[in-house]
């Protein structure tokens, strides 16, 4: 059954391949003419409410609103909300509802997003909740893919460091699924390596190629995009896994020596170590123009939810 | 052993061996003032053994929990001495508040007056996913 139209973003899935293509042609046009979306938010109010701690995402959105001409309002840490209270985030959504014409939201609890747009009157934009979902990262990347390489589909893609808990590399693997002859290397220690239902459920199900390795210079000569992934400090219980694992990969010039000369290569960042400094200066090296993107694609995505033209 | 027959209610056959004492439960059976005969092991030519519960009333019973459980039972539903309908059952397409997301990580597990839901997105393999985190539902974690 088809949707009428798209009321909020909490998983990338909820978005077609056409409404992608239509978001990235928004967010294309928004690089070239800036001064044209300057004002298209004017009197409209974003409101950021980020339980878990954010720069990156938070700003981003912000700067988004702000250059459309709108204003923002919102807390950047749970401890500055009603939460400490005990308020419920339905009661706190409901809340913001009336303050504000649409809501980007960062929450340490896995579905939070789904819960709050079923309480909420305005838009949900789901910036990101536990290890689940970042969709509006996703689509940063493949603004990025699509501006590097010019094209989504045709593409060996190696994603490497925490396949495991890494909510942007199961968001990127699910939205690349549904391009054509898409392959990935999934390079990763044991212990961090892509859930088997995201196996079973995504890759196999759609005849996907894959292969995994835990070696990140076996297959550097085929890729087309390398994406690296920081271990997350965060999603571990037991602070001895974290220690262990944390510096597995380090990404440096000496490894890039095989990799083609129009390889991409990006990461969602923070970086912490897991790529030297050394490859900043690298052409190939993308992921700050990645994170610039970051506000052009949310731009679109805003102007989309709010229905302006 | 002798059990007697019922006149009105349900009789739940074909319960895999072991599943009847979880559909009782499941059911609250044992909070409600009714007659109810749980007999296990029972020997069936179908298979080597099974279960099968009595249910001395026609009280509103939840299909989609038995469904859950057991999608093969069949349930006979006894009215004046006498079997009035069998009804087949299919694997529910969502669960509400049978089962509990055991995902630490899961908004349900600190929202509160959150329904816990679990949607079935692999029917071949009897997987469900809490609507929340996506997380699959481990076995036999039931909200009796």
């Amino acid at each position: 059954m088809k949707r009428e139209k798209l009321k909020n973003l909490i998983d990338i899935k909820d978005l077609s391949v056409k409404e992608i293509d239509d978001l990235i042609k928004v967010a294309n046009d928004i690089i070239t003419h800036k001064d044209k979306y300057s004002k298209k938010c004017e009197g409209k109010i974003l409101a950021t409410l980020f339980f878990e701690p954010s720069t990156r995402t938070r700003l981003s959105f912000e700067s988004a609103m702000l250059r459309l001409g709108g204003r923002v309002l919102g807390f950047s840490d749970a401890n500055c909300s009603s939460t400490t209270k005990g308020e419920t985030l339905g009661d706190t959504i409901e809340t913001v509802s009336g303050y504000a014409d649409i809501i980007a939201m960062r929450h340490p609890k896995e579905g939070a997003p789904a819960v709050a747009s079923k309480r909420a009157s305005i838009p949900i934009i789901n910036a990101g909740d536990g290890g689940h979902n970042h969709p509006t990262q996703t689509l940063t990347d493949l603004l990025t893919i699509s501006r590097e390489k010019g094209r989504l589909d045709n593409l060996t893609i190696g994603l490497c460091g925490d396949l495991k808990f890494g909510r942007t590399i199961h968001s990127i693997i699910g939205a690349m699924s549904r391009y054509k002859n898409i392959k990935f290397i999934l390079i990763s220690p044991e212990e961090l390596k892509l859930p088997d239902y995201t196996i079973t459920e995504v890759l196999e199900k759609n005849n996907i190629e894959y292969i995994e390795t835990n070696d990140l210079e076996k297959y550097m000569s085929e890729l087309d995009i390398l994406y690296m992934t920081r271990v997350q400090k965060e999603r571990f219980f037991n602070e001895a896994d974290y220690l262990r694992l944390k510096d597995y990969y380090i990404l440096n010039k000496k490894k890039l020596e095989k990799a083609k000369k129009d390889l991409c290569i990006m990461h969602p960042l923070p970086r912490v170590s897991e790529i030297s400094t050394d490859v900043d200066d690298d052409p190939r090296a993308k992921y700050f123009e990645q994170a610039h993107n970051g506000v052009y694609i949310r731009m679109a995505l805003i102007l989309k939810l709010l229905e302006v033209k | 052993m002798n059990i007697d027959t019922i006149k009105n209610g349900y009789v739940i056959d074909h319960i895999t061996a072991g599943n009847a004492i979880k559909i009782y439960r499941l059911l609250n059976l044992e909070k409600l003032d009714l007659v109810v005969a749980l007999i296990t092991n029972v020997k069936s030519n179908k298979t080597k053994t099974k279960d099968l519960l009595k249910i001395g009333k026609l009280i509103d019973i939840d299909l989609d929990k038995i469904a859950f459980i057991d999608p093969d039972v069949t349930i006979n539903i006894v009215k004046n001495n006498k079997i009035i309908e069998k009804k087949k059952l299919e694997l529910p397409e969502r669960l509400i508040n049978v089962c509990k997301c055991n995902n630490p990580r899961c908004i349900t597990s600190t929202e509160r007056n959150l329904d816990q839901i679990f949607n079935l997105t692999d029917k071949e393999n009897k997987v469900y996913r809490c609507n929340y985190c996506e997380m699959m539902l481990e076995k036999d974690k039931f909200l009796y």
